[in-house]
């Protein structure tokens, strides 16, 4: 028995030829039907996300080319975007796998999305009978994989996206985010994007505030927040903990004069302030104040980058535990090699 | 059971116990340490089951002493170390869960090593036999300050836990450990109320040492009493948020340095032997 992955992605193409490409959920059953009607394939399993559409397959043939597998597959696809598919074989479709469960093939090193989705295109197909000896060892290896690389050499570790980084940092000032008072000044794209993240750390107490009021009201509603009149954001900060700005006052409306009476009254408190406006909201002076923490877009950005760059170490550190699960799984597909018997399965569904 | 079968059991002088323990609390320092700077995502059960372990052993050794002795185990330096390392990791031990702070043990097993070790180096070992009678406030005053000394090194690290944590803020550049501390929310009411523990149990020790019946040694009271006034001081500025919780760790950790330092200097320059 020979492994074979063939498979387009976000690194071999792009987004317009890997639509083409794509199956649906719901189409999902159908293409397992048609992959059992290819007779050199043995056992297949389809994994179709938005960054890749692969296939895993197990052939008797020691060679399977391309088009002659998939002209009857894919029929509206022109034969010059075969080019942008790549083929793996035998090791290297095995430690493909590995690295897309551990997310090390992501966009962003590390994402866990990734290990349900192709968890659920092993269940799939699994359930539709395209999986036998062979591919069910090699998903449950893959599963094990994943799943020690990701505890072990904290891979998932920090955010890496402007909100979630000011959430993670909301959360190592205040530790749990359900009893802070937080207000969102601005009702832009960005104060969004962070109200939900904040939202998603189980805050509860959201202010949205906004010159448009109407604005305001409609992002508090959307988050389950409540929406504060313009006028009125400044009474408020007495009691706040976190302090989200992105308003477009052309000067800094969070200075150290407003701020310091505030904070005698606020006793020993932590005041987190994220400003994520162009020009600044707030002054950076603000940021020597004993106990306020004020952290800009650019801050934020160098967090995430810096994350995203600690998980792609973490990822190349990862090659040498990879390499010991392939020679692990070769030497057992080795083995099993003279004992494993054409599918009965598969010949009876293709009948 | 008997305090000589625990120690015969094992075939163990009453020192070996306190040598096992040290040994717990040494590799639950390297591998906190481990933890700490690999940034791996493993959990710190380890840290904590080693620092219990070594908690046993050393309430084995007291026992085992205090039952050779007859009274508390704190007659020398080296019981005394012992006993102030005993009395912190207990502290530790309700504190850590309590608040789960259980990093903490990242912090308290190596305080707990440097502890062991200087006592296993200094000379003074042998126990202090006396056929004196166990005065009872003697060693209430005694056991309550030491128990007292251990709360405020736990005051003490949640300080420098703290500023680690305030300084990764200011600088706008948290590193991995950042992440794994705990929140500064959660540190600044951990040494606050660590102060408390310590101050209350300063002034039970303190006050019980006026009714110990001979003549006060007053080099050591002044400065007994000056370390009390000043841990009262920081408490009252935190009662009255007259300072911000960074000046409140950083006069925890001074507090608790002068307290050590001092600790051993009242001791040569005082009239006569405090422990007995």
């Amino acid at each position: 028995m020979n492994i074979f992955c063939f498979g387009i992605s976000y690194q071999t193409a792009n987004v317009e030829v890997r639509e083409r490409f794509a199956v649906t959920d719901s189409a999902l059953n159908d293409s397992l039907g048609r992959l059992l009607l290819i007779p050199q394939i043995e056992e297949g399993v389809l994994l179709s996300t938005c960054n890749r559409t692969e296939f895993y397959l197990v052939s008797r043939d020691s060679q399977l080319a391309i088009e002659p597998v998939f002209c009857n597959f894919y029929p509206t696809v022109e034969p010059s975007d075969y080019k942008q598919l790549f083929c793996l074989s035998s090791g290297s479709t095995i430690r493909h796998l590995f690295r897309v469960a551990a997310g090390l093939e992501s966009m962003i090193p590390g994402e866990t999305e990734i290990f349900g989705q192709v968890k659920r295109a092993y269940e799939t197909a699994a359930k539709f009978g395209t999986t036998r000896k062979v591919l069910n060892k090699l998903f449950q290896k893959a599963f094990q994989v994943g799943k020690q690389i990701r505890s072990s050499t904290g891979i998932t570790c920090g955010s890496v996206s402007v909100g979630s980084v000011a959430a993670d940092l909301a959360q190592q000032i205040f530790g749990k985010l359900s009893g802070c008072k937080i207000m969102i000044l601005g009702a832009g794209d960005t104060s969004e994007k962070t109200a939900r993240c904040f939202q998603s750390r189980g805050a509860q107490q959201l202010f949205v505030s906004n010159r448009s009021f109407e604005r305001a009201a409609t992002l508090a509603q959307s988050v389950g927040g409540r929406a504060i009149r313009f006028d009125d954001w400044e009474a408020e900060f007495r009691d706040l903990d976190i302090l989200v700005s992105s308003t477009a006052a052309p000067h800094a409306i969070v200075t150290t004069e407003k701020l310091e009476p505030v904070l005698r009254t606020r006793r020993d408190r932590p005041l987190f302030i994220i400003d994520l406006a162009m020009p600044r909201d707030v002054e950076p002076a603000v940021h020597e104040l004993d106990g306020v923490y004020v952290y800009d877009l650019d801050s934020l950005q160098t967090i995430a980058k810096w994350t995203m760059e600690k998980r792609r170490q973490k990822g190349e550190a990862c090659n040498g535990l990879i390499e010991k699960h392939v020679n692990e799984f070769q030497d057992w597909l080795n083995r099993s090699r003279e004992s494993i018997a054409p599918s009965a399965v598969i010949e009876c569904s293709r009948t | 059971m008997h305090a000589e079968f625990i120690s015969e059991m094992f075939g163990f002088s009453d020192h070996l116990w306190v040598s096992l323990a040290l040994v717990c609390f040494l590799l639950g320092s390297v591998y906190s340490i481990y933890l700490l700077t690999s940034g791996k995502l493993l959990t710190s059960r380890l840290t904590l089951a080693l620092i219990a372990i070594g908690f046993i052993c050393e309430s084995v050794f007291l026992f085992v002493r205090g039952h050779a002795i007859s009274r508390c185990p704190i007659t020398n330096h080296f019981e005394l170390l012992v006993f102030m390392t005993w009395s912190m990791v207990l502290i530790y031990l309700v504190v850590g869960s309590a608040y789960r702070l259980s990093l903490m043990g990242a912090f308290t097993a190596p305080a707990a090593t440097l502890l062991l070790l200087f006592a296993c180096f200094i000379p003074e070992a042998k126990p202090m036999m006396t056929r004196a009678k166990v005065n009872p406030w003697l060693e209430a005053h005694t056991s309550f300050s030491i128990v007292a000394c251990g709360a405020f090194t736990l005051a003490c690290i949640a300080g420098v836990m703290y500023l680690i944590q305030e300084r990764q803020l200011k600088t706008r550049h948290p590193s991995s450990m950042f992440f794994r501390l705990p929140p500064i929310n959660a540190l600044t009411v951990a040494n606050s109320r660590l102060l408390w523990l310590g101050f209350g149990l300063l002034t039970i020790g303190l006050s019980t040492g006026f009714f110990i019946g001979a003549d006060i040694d007053w080099k050591k009271a002044i400065w007994s009493i000056l370390a009390w006034c000043l841990y009262g001081g920081i408490l009252v500025a935190r009662w009255r948020h007259a300072m911000a919780p960074k000046w409140i760790a950083t006069l925890s950790i001074i507090a608790f340095s002068l307290l050590l330092g001092t600790f051993w200097g009242i001791r040569f320059i005082s009239d006569r032997p405090s422990i007995k």
